[in-house]
């Protein structure tokens, strides 16, 4: 019973029976190039990466993404790089997980992106998507469709920040610009 | 300057030791075929290809790759090769390109060890070949000279293979690709490299992967393993504790962890209140041994390194949450006081206090979280400690008491414990890989290490020098007497060099109880006596494994592991010795030869800046408390504690003794 999210849409990261979500799987999948007609061997792979920004405020404090896999604080790890996509059939090819109970007391929000780090558009990128799963029992809390993108390279997905005594998720679904997350930091602030 | 060559011209190659740098667009298969003086391939084994990538003087990689280093010492190849071609080739069935025409041409480097270049070519004008003999390296009149060939073969590698009069060259072609098709994952892809999480993680599973084979390497592939900093994180743990229940409550200790040593983990979890089929999620009860391995041992050492990463991160957490809370509120209070209208009555006081409060809050909030972390990691810590195996638990451990020498050298031995200032009562062990991949330096110093910006051990500065030189003694007497201990009988000798004699009531104990099987050299002549004899077993083994002749080794080489303790330094070294010292240093661990060096920096300041690379090669341990170790994560100062017996404890004569008649024993038995 997971959610489609629709832009700007929030829920709450409450489980149905009150208790606080402890750790959270913010997985990304997309398919993997085609290969065209004669030329099939010369077809591009596309490499998408996700990356989290950890802000306090609107200061961002730490950045998980490929180079830097673990937040220093241990609660944010991702999973590891994948440089060329897969099936495209709902498996998640990155994952970053999210572990809402050691998140630094001073984090308040978690913004999720995603980059074509090979420079394809979104319009060129097939069967995306991008999905937050219950790390505690693998049940998937919401999801969210890239496809049907336009001319642009990144995207701004959803953010999870905090709200009473617990944790919120919205989709944000914003476009960008960008090869890695560094370029949409000033894209980031009017989310927060 | 580099020389650039066309196909056909060559150049004269000045030193024997090489590198053969080959980038192309896409992945591609390197290897290299030896000819006599006739052209003809003598042997059939002499080519080096991904399936069989080591021949003696030379070394290709094991899969294709957009990048080859291939490393040559003409040397030490044999007398009667009188040429090299290093040859290149497409993968076949990779869905890669299938002729060269289709990529930019592949580029060729010939450089020196340091990676200046001597010689390059490029391979232009291939089109529809699939392999290409790409240089070759000859002897000419004593020396030898590299020339470009760029011969392409349509045919691929099978032609190619056979045209270097290869008789089965389809066989193993077919071979090769096979082998290249294995490591086609692993392959580096081309620029632009990324330096990505995911290999450096691949290694660290593979570092963690060895442990079993823990045969010492054999030299060659050794000194790349020490430039980075080893990343001990353990790959399968998928979730920190406090994170909820885990899959594996101890529900039934008896069926999930090994039989050995679960009696003190399963009576450390009294009442075990997670019984079978009640999911509450309930605090965590820890469980010794709670992590992957292949044994109980290799668990507790995979367990106590996420117990030091958690303990890195859970306060790398609460620090990052407190800098956070003051610099808000010194931001708020500048703004108070930036403003004529609210620095001063009741709003400003109302605002300061406001951000005061909300500092407070935040701080408060962090320090829950972190007591709750440090609470879960301690009551691990419980159950961990009297779990753990002679060689990584304190002396202070029973254990200790029904000590009896082992039949195998463990993975790991503990070398001391690490705490944070956060941390409290909390302390980490410090556990390092046996055989020892540096040796160690116990600074008998009050200053530190020069140029360190930390005001020295607390502890120091109340201890005199003389008490911290007995203690530094001491602790050489109690690592190497763990390290006696933790070694099967047999597999460890240790000498020792104190000139002066000063060092000799610490070494009391290996001297009586015949661990140390002779007396510590002393004077000038037996500093060079000691240092001759290991300087020889470093050679001569280093030798036999690079010609591959270990089985050449004289009888009487004693081949345990050597930990050479040096009291004293320099008082009896000439600049020989202190050479000799250093070579010990660098290339003794490879080998089985291990230094460990008791000494101060200011005594041996007259050496100036000739002896850095030494300290830089060892690493510094203390005496007394001291946080000058970082931890691989976060590079948080931790403080050292060094592993001491407690005061008036009789366990280290009590276990040296052990070992010394179990020596004796086995002694007896081979001359019996």
């Amino acid at each position: 019973m997971s959610v489609n999210l629709s832009k700007g849409q929030a829920i709450s990261l409450q489980k149905d029976d009150g208790g606080n979500l402890s750790a959270v799987r913010m997985g990304l999948g997309w398919k993997s190039a085609p290969r065209r007609g004669l030329f099939g061997k010369r077809s591009k792979e596309i490499d998408l990466d996700a990356s989290a920004v950890l802000f306090a405020g609107t200061e961002p404090k730490d950045v998980v993404f490929f180079r830097h896999l673990v937040s220093d604080d241990g609660s944010v790890r991702h999973t590891g790089d994948n440089l060329v996509g897969g099936a495209g059939q709902g498996g998640d090819d990155e994952a970053i997980m999210v572990d809402l109970q050691r998140v630094p007391v001073h984090i308040d929000q978690i913004v999720f992106t995603v980059n074509s780090f090979t420079g394809q558009t979104f319009e060129e990128v097939e069967n995306a998507f991008c999905r937050l799963v219950d790390e505690t029992n693998g049940q998937e809390l919401a999801r969210y469709t890239l496809t049907g993108g336009g001319q642009y390279t990144a995207q701004i997905m959803a953010k999870v920040h905090r709200q009473g005594g617990g944790w919120q998720m919205t989709a944000v679904g914003a476009p960008a610009n960008g090869r890695t997350f560094q370029d949409l930091m000033p894209a980031l602030v009017p989310h927060l | 300057m580099t020389a650039e060559l066309v196909r056909g011209q060559n150049h004269p190659l000045p030193q024997s030791r090489l590198e053969i740098r080959v980038t192309s667009e896409r992945p591609v298969i390197a290897g290299a075929t030896l000819n006599d003086q006739d052209g003809r391939m003598r042997e059939e084994g002499w080519i080096a290809h991904p399936a069989q990538p080591q021949l003696p003087g030379l070394e290709v990689s094991r899969q294709a790759a957009a990048e080859h280093r291939l490393a040559v010492d003409l040397d030490a190849l044999p007398e009667s090769v009188h040429c090299v071609n290093v040859l290149l080739a497409l993968p076949a069935g990779a869905g890669g390109p299938v002729r060269f025409g289709e990529l930019a041409p592949p580029f060729v480097t010939v450089t020196g060890l340091d990676g200046a270049g001597v010689a390059n070519c490029t391979l232009t004008g291939l089109d529809a070949e699939s392999a290409v003999l790409a240089l070759e390296l000859y002897r000419r009149q004593g020396g030898w000279k590299v020339r470009a060939v760029g011969q392409g073969y349509a045919g691929g590698l099978s032609a190619m293979l056979a045209d270097q009069g290869l008789g089965r060259a389809q066989e193993l072609a077919a071979t090769i690709n096979e082998a290249v098709a294995a490591g086609r994952d692993r392959s580096v892809a081309p620029p632009p490299p990324r330096t990505d999480g995911e290999r450096s993680r691949e290694a660290a599973v593979g570092a963690a992967g060895s442990v079993a084979a823990s045969a010492p390497d054999s030299g060659a592939g050794v000194a790349g393993a020490g430039d980075a900093p080893i990343s001990y994180r353990h790959p399968g743990r998928a979730t920190t504790p406090p994170s909820g229940p885990p899959p594996s409550v101890p529900s039934s200790p008896g069926t999930s962890a090994a039989p050995g040593r679960t009696p003190a983990a399963a009576s450390a979890t009294p009442g075990s209140p997670g019984s079978p089929g009640s999911p509450e999620p309930g605090p965590h009860v820890p469980v010794a041994g709670d992590a992957n391995g292949w044994s109980m041992d290799e668990r507790l050492y995979n367990q106590i390194w996420d117990m030091f990463e958690d303990l890195a991160r859970t306060v790398a957490a609460y620090r990052s949450a407190v800098d956070f809370a003051e610099s808000r509120m010194e931001q708020e209070l500048d703004k108070v006081l930036s403003d004529p209208r609210t620095r001063v009555g009741p709003a400003a006081d109302a605002a300061r206090g406001e951000a005061r409060t909300k500092q407070a809050r935040l701080v408060e909030q962090a320090r829950e979280v972190l007591d709750r972390d440090l609470g879960q990691l301690s009551a691990e810590a419980e159950v961990v400690e009297p779990a753990l195996p002679p060689a990584y638990a304190r002396w202070d451990n029973p254990v200790w008491h029904g000590y009896r020498p082992p039949l195998e050298t463990p993975m790991a031995m503990r070398l001391g414990d690490l705490a944070l200032p956060e941390s409290a009562g909390l302390r980490i062990p410090m556990l390092v890989r046996l055989p020892l991949e540096r040796g160690l330096w116990i600074d008998s110093g009050r200053s530190g290490t020069s140029g360190s910006s930390s005001p020295g051990p607390a502890a120091a500065s109340v201890v005199s020098s003389d008490e911290l030189r007995r203690l530094a003694a001491e602790t050489a007497t109690a690592v190497a007497a763990r390290l006696a201990a933790v070694h099967p009988a047999g597999d460890f000798t240790l000498h020792v060099i104190d000139p002066a004699g000063s060092a000799s009531a610490a070494l009391a104990p290996l001297v009586e109880s015949g661990v140390l099987p002779e007396p510590p050299a002393a004077g000038a002549a037996g500093v060079s006596t000691v240092l001759e004899q290991l300087t020889r077993r470093v050679d001569l083994v280093q030798m036999a494994v690079r010609s591959r002749a270990t089985d050449a080794l004289p009888a009487d080489l004693d081949t345990a592991e050597q930990l050479l303790v040096v009291h004293d330094f320099p008082h009896g070294f000439d600049d020989r010795a202190v050479t000799q010292l250093r070579y010990l240093a660098d290339e003794g661990p490879s080998v089985g030869v291990h230094l460990m060096m008791v000494a101060d920096l200011e005594d041996a300041r007259a050496y100036g800046p000739v002896l850095s690379p030494l300290w830089r090669a060892l690493l510094r341990i203390t005496p007394v408390p001291d946080d000058h170790l970082a931890d691989p994560w976060v590079g948080h100062h931790w403080t050292y504690e060094p592993p001491l017996v407690p005061p008036g404890s009789q366990v280290l004569t009590q276990v040296l003794g052990q070992v010394a008649s179990e020596r004796a024993r086995r002694t007896h038995e081979a001359e019996g």
